[in-house]
């Protein structure tokens, strides 16, 4: 009987070390080396992407893809056997936010940011978060309905944004005689067209109805437009990184396979969002439900 | 680090399909940033030179009003006297008028709201400058000035001015390389001047580092370009028997 449990102990306490084994025998390197050894990460965040990243009313980060980015971090702390993790968070922007990550300043970085090739020369992307198409958003009554409409206007988009390239690649193209704005931020540019500056803003459609939910009366904004691109959003990390990425890529994928994130999604797109309290009334996309069931990497470009 | 250097960017044409290539791009904003600061400069030189007189004239009312467009103009951040000029100025017009200007070419919006922002701020500083080097002139040269029968106009036209702006031209050295550094906050309007250019490059090919080290360099040398000319001017205008003069 003795005998019996001693060996059941030392059977056990052999399948406990053989399991612990290869993250104790393996060495760490890389992003999840300085993790460990820090016990610190450093989150990028963006200031205004609603519904993604943003500040709430009391200056705290919130938003569907920084919750995601916070599952990953309970993840790395759960990989990394750490009894705490300090989370230093730092605000970048659609210029400075592939350096911060290439120069160490960031570790991990969920906003809205698309993947897609060129990037992929610099920085290395996670799975895929969320997909969007860009569209505009206008007026109700400003007679804008799809692109064509826009010819010979001022229209306004983001600075640093795939939306501003598409706008003046379809101006060269098409000889649309458009005026384009870019605007530093999502902010600024629908300040530009609520001021009148533009007749319509192009954006990624997720940040357009994020807008809205800002607006002084959403009833007034509508978007419209038939998809110029399709992009898919991924988190960004520093590239070369296997091991750091694949702790990554699967907390992402567990959390999408498992029906979280669907509860995440509607969490920021189908309920009423801070600082407004607005309802983005965004449904599930099929594009968004195939990236939960099979989760990937790819860039759409 | 991990990065992947690539100077031959700027040789590749843009992904716009519009033709050019990406050091056209930053041809263009060092255009655009030599023009603003220019322009900007020169009515900066003009109201500067006024307002300073202004304020080193007897009559309080006058030297009030001028005191009171320095600090203004001095102690409003830039960015935020920007963004008053770009955003707020055309809600303050009469509504057909600033929907006018909000409907215009964004181009023109946007220089020449930069363009009176720079100006005004810029002539405030220059202002201080024209009025230190009227006040540093022995008090002597005026009353002798208005002793042989000059109006007080006429002193500082034929005496105190032309010997103040001589003096001041190393501070405004600094001022005229100042408006060239100034100029790339109008970026964050959307206007395409050197900096903006450089942003908009690493935004489509994703090099941010041979992007800012041009930018850089060519920040660089417009201001050795102005720095040389103003230590000519420096030169040939000094005068003889003070600090620098022979």
């Amino acid at each position: 009987m003795l005998k019996h449990s001693l060996r059941g102990a030392l059977v056990a306490s052999l399948v406990a070390s053989l399991l612990s084994a290869p993250v104790a025998a393996q060495e760490l390197t890389g992003t999840l080396k300085k993790i460990k050894e820090t016990g610190a990460i450093s989150l990028g965040h963006r200031e205004s992407s609603i519904p993604f990243s943003y500040y709430d009313d009391k200056q705290q980060v919130i938003g569907y893809s920084h919750e995601l980015m916070l599952k990953v971090v309970d993840a790395l702390k759960a990989e990394l056997k750490l009894a705490k993790l300090d989370i230093r968070l730092l605000p970048v922007t659609s210029a400075n936010r592939i350096t911060l990550v290439q120069n160490g300043s960031v570790d991990l970085e969920c906003g809205s940011t698309t993947n897609n090739t060129e990037r992929q020369k610099q920085v290395s992307f996670s799975n895929t978060i969320f997909v969007i198409g860009t569209r505009l958003m206008t007026k109700t009554n400003s007679g804008i309905n799809d692109f064509p409409d826009l010819a010979g206007k001022n229209v306004v988009t983001t600075a640093g944004t795939t939306s501003e390239r598409l706008l003046r690649k379809m101006n060269e193209d098409k000889q649309m005689k458009m005026s384009i704005i870019s605007a530093k931020d999502h902010g600024e540019s629908f300040l530009t067209l609520e001021t009148g500056r533009a007749v319509a803003f192009m954006m990624d459609d997720a940040l357009l109805f994020g807008e809205m939910a800002k607006a002084k009366r959403a009833s007034d904004w509508v978007v419209v437009g038939t998809p110029q691109s399709y992009e898919a959003y991924g988190c960004m990390l520093r590239k070369d990184d296997p091991a750091f990425k694949k702790v990554v890529d699967n907390a992402l994928a567990k959390v999408m396979t498992s029906g979280e994130a669907e509860k995440i999604y509607a969490k920021w797109f189908l309920q009423p969002i801070p600082p407004k309290g607005l309802n983005l009334n965004f449904p599930l996309s099929t594009a968004v439900q195939t990236i939960y069931k099979s989760p990937n990497d790819k860039a759409f470009d | 680090m991990a990065y992947n250097w690539n100077w031959g960017v700027f040789l590749q044409p843009t992904a716009t399909g519009d033709d050019s290539t990406y050091l056209d791009w930053m041809f263009h904003g060092l255009q655009m940033t030599i023009g603003l600061s220019l322009s900007a400069w020169l009515i900066a030189l003009l109201l500067g030179a006024v307002v300073g007189v202004l304020r080193t004239v007897p009559n309080r009312w006058l030297s009030g009003l001028a005191t009171a467009y320095v600090e203004v103009f001095r102690n409003i951040p830039l960015l935020v006297q920007l963004f008053l000029w770009y955003f707020v100025m055309p809600e303050l017009l009469p509504e057909d008028l600033g929907n006018a200007f909000k409907q215009s070419n964004p181009i023109v919006q946007q220089f020449l709201s930069s363009m009176v922002c720079l100006a005004l701020f810029t002539s405030a500083r220059v202002a201080e400058q024209v009025r230190s080097g009227i006040n540093s002139l022995p008090p002597g040269q005026k009353n002798a000035g208005l002793a042989l029968g000059f109006t007080l106009p006429q002193t500082y036209r034929h005496v105190m001015l032309p010997m103040a702006v001589r003096l001041i031209v190393p501070p405004l050295t600094s001022e005229f390389l100042n408006i060239f550094k100034n100029s790339a906050v109008c970026s964050t309007i959307g206007l395409l001047e050197l900096a903006a250019q450089g942003r908009q490059l690493v935004d489509y090919t994703a090099q941010p580092y041979e992007s800012f080290i041009a930018v850089t360099i060519a920040y660089l040398l417009l201001n050795v370009v102005v720095m040389s000319g103003m230590r000519w001017v420096e030169v040939h205008v000094r005068v003889p028997g003070y600090i620098g003069g022979k």
